[in-house]
């Protein structure tokens, strides 16, 4: 056992990049769920994301446009999703089942021709100088565009909900829809815009694995991470920077376990693994002293129809 | 029993429909139950690379049905039966978890050939086929020994099985012998197919200072992480992993079933099918070792090709002692070659590795 | 302009109908789908539906069709009481893998002795871990008010955590040769849930789904409780005014769908999966929330959603060994017959009007 061989700030910077998946995606999925809207499908809209992204980046040479293609993909599988619950009413947690399941299927049906394609690189902004710094170089110097991307998202969206009348509004349809209705809120128009940014942030989230973490295109290449993302969104009891602060949180406790066994330190993995779902059930009963937490119409279908 | 009747009944009548057409013109039908997507770059993808090449090997003689993505248990049991009641003569069920499925479905389908891979089971029509990846390993750790600057190699297992452990073993002797300063850092994944768990664990061990990354996992993940950092070796898994040669890629262990299926098909044809229990490595071309590229020394490169040279012909065997457990009891003698009951069950590590294999 | 009006009773005649109308959209958009990976679109789907209740060997498929529809049912039954009454355990995986790991604990535990009692004790034993594991979201409500579709939801994660680490430790088989899986049950006569006729596909799993369709039949047409549910779910204040207690309902809904998904995961361990492994858990308790929906929570209509599901397995996965079809069209397909279900059934509780829209 030797804890030297751990590097503190390559481990903050590498958790930085591998959080930045589920950041965007819970990011999303934050959003969505303040309007009200419960959307399981988070899995099936990222892996959907990771083969756009993939195909198009590869098709184009550009990475950029990659990520694009994979909002756009991710944002036209949710539309689905929204039809489904928003006009025909459907329920949400079977929907968001269904569409992963789709989602899932169709994306490997669309990365056919795309096994073993290397896709273009996208190089790390340059910094110049500032990069070279010590310790703070390496953390905040020396990433790829998306990661900062990512964490822009969450200062965006933290600004819109809190000071914007936009924020407000969808912060009210989440609440109580009726009331939004009563006040003349387009309730079913605006949880669909919700739900198709979602679909978007969850896209980029996995095309963010398909062309960066890891580079390559695998069908099921997401391997569970929408569902972490999912709890990523309570954990923060649905407060943007807090999904910030949860995304390093779970991806670090990954990177640190690696770190660990790399250092000879014998650690229950599996024990590990589990606790970021065990800490957020605890974050959940401690949040519940807090009513106002969760949204207040989360999961509710709604219908204008009084 | 009422089933067993109903299926023998079936299995007759289709017998007897098959007869009908015996005149030469009769296909043999091969199926494949297959665990994971055909399109996963490894370990499926390879087990599919063998079933088209049966179909081209043997053309029109052949027809080749598979089911991708079938879960171990109950799932299994019926494609199996599925493709024995459709008239499959030969079934490749390849995964360690199709075991007892296998068993159970080849009592019921006593005419139909079965062939389980990396299992221990076996039944009159029941076959257990398997490859000697570790004498891959032995060339991989004489390689690593040689290129390593840092001293510091990385493994990224899969789940602390005995299959795992043997290639670990193999590496780490084969380093060690030409570079005693080596250290081994092992890092358990805990999933077969996570390319993101593994291009984590890649870029965790090349922070923590190794120079040379092997794995037992089958995604190009860890190479596209080693060529992120520029310096860092690496070797193809599974699949040949070519387009990462050069570099980092320098070499690669491939399953290639080809050789296997299209024998045991052939077999089949022949009639000649009997049931085996085959573990086959350099030799018979079960365990291709993918081109060593220029990256590597030349004189590294003559050695690692003796070395395979030698395992192939069997003048070499990579466990052969003396070697001793990591706990410094004795396990081989000078000279003394492993028996494969113990590679089979392999749970310890050998001396000089550090670390516990996790229980 | 099209406009939804809510019809004051749901329409039988669509409840019937949307079914059948949602299976025929699929029929289409599936069949363009298989068209366009070049297969016929007609025999793809005759394939899948035809094949496994028809075809030449159909005697082997249909009992299949009870042992793949008979956990769906299982776990479905008992989510349909709590989603009635708006109670969202969306957690039966999970209690499903606790129930397996209990029971085979139980069985393994005794291993090799032989007796009559070490069936039973299993079944007890994976009733109360699918129990038990519900009970932690149904506490979690009723002392903190927390929500039990997230609790439930993470917890199956720790379960799949848990089921890795037996398999790998505790329960591993000791004549595995140090591969990850405990022994087979099917191999211990006394802990084996096997066919209570040979080839009828009918185990006790079966058995108890067909007990517990017809308990919540009883129950929600009978009972007291039955009624505490429906009106939960359907007026909440009333329910409060007619004396039902929301905490004993939570505690009750929960705890009965987790008790049937712990009886689940215990029948197939024992039975037709045969052992705990790391992949034992294949996403029935995930399924079955969709069962429960396309059988519009009802008994009678889960048990036909619950055999149309095991259908378009049985039949996607000979459609690919016989026509090439890759496993991915196939998941779009039901991708698909899940999408068409959810949506039509708009029409049994919606009447569409057309026209302009009045001030909305």
């Amino acid at each position: 056992m030797d804890l030297s061989v751990i590097n503190p700030i390559l481990l903050v910077a590498a958790l930085m990049s591998a959080a930045t998946p589920i950041l965007l995606a819970a990011t999303g999925e934050l959003v969505v769920e303040r309007a009200g809207v419960l959307n399981l499908g988070v899995e099936g809209m990222m892996i959907v994301g990771a083969i756009c992204g993939f195909a198009i980046a590869v098709e184009t040479g550009s990475p950029l446009t990659g990520f694009v293609a994979a909002a756009v993909g991710g944002a036209v599988l949710s539309l689905l999703f929204a039809f489904l619950t928003q006009v025909t009413l459907a329920n949400q947690v079977a929907s968001g089942l269904a569409l992963t399941l789709f989602g899932l299927g169709l994306s490997a049906l669309l990365g056919q021709g795309y096994v073993g394609v290397k896709p273009p690189r996208i190089s790390d902004i340059g910094f110049g100088p500032l990069a070279d710094i010590p310790v703070i170089g390496p953390i905040l110097f020396s990433h790829d565009p998306i990661l900062y991307f990512g964490i822009f998202l969450v200062a965006g969206v933290w600004a819109v909900l809190k000071f914007t009348r936009v924020g407000l509004i969808l912060r009210a349809v989440g609440e109580n829809h009726d009331a939004a209705h009563a006040l003349g809120y387009k309730v079913v128009r605006i949880r669909t815009l919700a739900i198709m940014f979602g679909g978007a942030c969850a896209g980029m989230g996995g095309a963010y694995i398909s062309l960066i973490r890891v580079p390559q295109w695998t069908e099921g290449m997401t391997a569970g991470v929408g569902w972490i993302a999912l709890a990523l969104v309570v954990f923060a009891s649905w407060k943007p920077w807090r999904v910030l602060l949860g995304a390093y949180l779970f991806g670090g406790i990954t990177q640190l376990q690696l770190n660990l066994q790399g250092a000879g330190v014998a650690i229950p993995v599996e024990y590990l693994a589990m606790s970021p779902y065990v800490i957020t059930i605890v974050v959940l009963v401690v949040l519940s002293a807090d009513k106002s937490a969760a949204p207040g119409s989360l999961g509710r279908t709604f219908h204008a129809s009084h | 029993m009422k089933l067993k009747t109903l299926l023998a009944s079936a299995a007759m009548a289709l017998g007897l429909a098959s007869g009908a057409f015996a005149d030469g013109h009769e296909k043999t039908k091969v199926g494949f139950v297959f665990v994971g997507p055909i399109g996963d770059g490894g370990w499926t993808y390879e087990h599919n690379k063998g079933r088209l090449a049966v179909e081209e090997a043997l053309g029109d003689a052949v027809e080749t049905v598979y089911v991708e993505s079938v879960a171990e248990g109950p799932d299994s049991e019926r494609v199996m039966t599925e493709m024995a009641l459709n008239g499959a003569d030969l079934i490749f069920t390849t995964s360690f978890g199709y075991m007892d499925p296998t068993i159970n479905i080849a009592a019921k389908f006593p005419d139909v050939k079965f062939e389980h891979a990396t299992g221990y089971k076996r039944a009159d029509n029941v076959s257990t086929y398997s490859a000697r990846f570790y004498e891959g390993r032995a060339i991989q750790g004489h390689i690593a020994g040689k290129m390593t600057k840092s001293n510091i190699i990385g493994y990224i297992g899969s789940y602390p099985i005995p299959e795992v452990i043997r290639g670990i073993n193999s590496a780490f002797i084969h380093a060690q012998k030409v570079n005693p300063d080596v250290e081994f850092r092992i890092v358990w994944a805990y999933t077969w197919f996570d390319p993101a768990k593994e291009a984590d664990a890649a870029k965790v061990l090349i922070e923590q200072g190794a120079d040379v990354v092997l794995q037992h996992t089958d995604s190009t993940a860890p190479q596209a992480a080693a060529q992120e950092a520029g310096n860092v070796v690496t070797f193809g898994q599974a699949s040949d992993m070519g387009q990462y040669a050069p570099f980092p890629r320098v070499s690669s262990i491939i399953d290639d079933w080809a050789p296997y299926y299209i024998a045991r098909t052939q077999a089949v044809i022949d009639g000649t099918w009997e049931s085996t229990d085959t573990w086959d490595g350099i030799g018979p071309g079960m365990v291709g070792i993918g081109e060593i590229s220029d990256a590597v020394p030349a004189d590294v490169k003559e050695e690692a090709l003796a070395m395979k040279a030698a395992i192939a012909d069997g003048s070499y065997h990579p466990f052969t002692g003396p070697i001793k457990k990591q706990d410094g009891s004795d396990w081989l003698a000078d000279g003394e070659v492993a028996d494969d009951g113990t590679l089979a069950g392999m749970n310890f590590y050998v001396e000089g590795l550090t670390g516990e294999i996790p229980q | 302009m099209i406009q939804l009006e809510k019809r004051p009773q749901p329409s039988r005649l669509f409840a019937y109908l949307t079914p059948l109308l949602a299976v025929l959209a699929t029929f289409f958009f599936g069949g363009l789908l298989f068209a366009a990976l070049g297969k016929d679109p007609v025999t793809s789907i005759m394939t899948i539906f035809w094949e496994p209740l028809f075809g030449e060997f159909s005697f082997y498929y249909r009992p299949q069709l009870l042992i793949k529809g008979a956990p769906l049912v299982l776990i479905a039954i008992g989510l349909s009481l709590g989603f009635k009454a708006g109670i969202w355990n969306i957690g039966a995986e999970g209690q499903y893998v606790m129930g397996a790991l209990f029971g085979a604990g139980v069985g393994l535990a005794f291993y090799p002795a032989e007796s009559v009692f070490i069936f039973p004790a299993m079944v007890l034993a994976g009733a109360f871990g699918g129990w038990a594991w519900a009970m932690i979201p149904a506490i979690l409500k009723v002392k903190f008010g927390t929500n039990e579709i997230l609790v439930s939801l993470m917890l199956v994660y720790v379960a799949e955590q848990f089921l890795a680490s037996m398999s790998l430790g505790l329960l591993k088989n000791p004549e595995g040769f140090g591969f990850p899986g405990s022994r087979n049950l099917q191999q211990y006569a006394s802990a084996h849930n096997a066919e209570i006729f040979a080839g009828s596909g009918m185990h006790w799993g079966v058995v108890a789904a067909m007990i517990a369709v017809i308990f919540a039949y009883v129950l929600l047409a009978r009972h007291r409780l039955g009624f505490a549910v429906r009106v939960t779910g359907e007026a909440p204040r009333a329910a409060r005014f007619s004396g039902v207690n929301p905490s004993r309902l939570i505690l009750f809904c929960l705890g009965t769908s987790g008790l049937l998904a712990g009886l689940a995961g215990l029948f197939e361990v024992a039975g037709p999966a045969g052992q705990v492994s790391i992949d034992f858990n294949v996403g029935y308790g995930f399924t079955a929330i969709i069962v429960a929906f396309l059988g519009r929570l009802h008994p009678v209509g889960i048990v036909l959603a619950g055999l149309l599901m095991a259908l378009t397995y049985i039949g996607g996965d000979i459609a690919q060994s016989q026509l090439g079809l890759p496993a991915a069209a196939i998941q779009v397909f039901q991708g698909m017959l899940l999408f068409f279900l959810l949506a039509l059934d708009l029409l049994t509780n919606y009447r569409l009007r057309f026209g302009r829209a009045e001030a909305a």
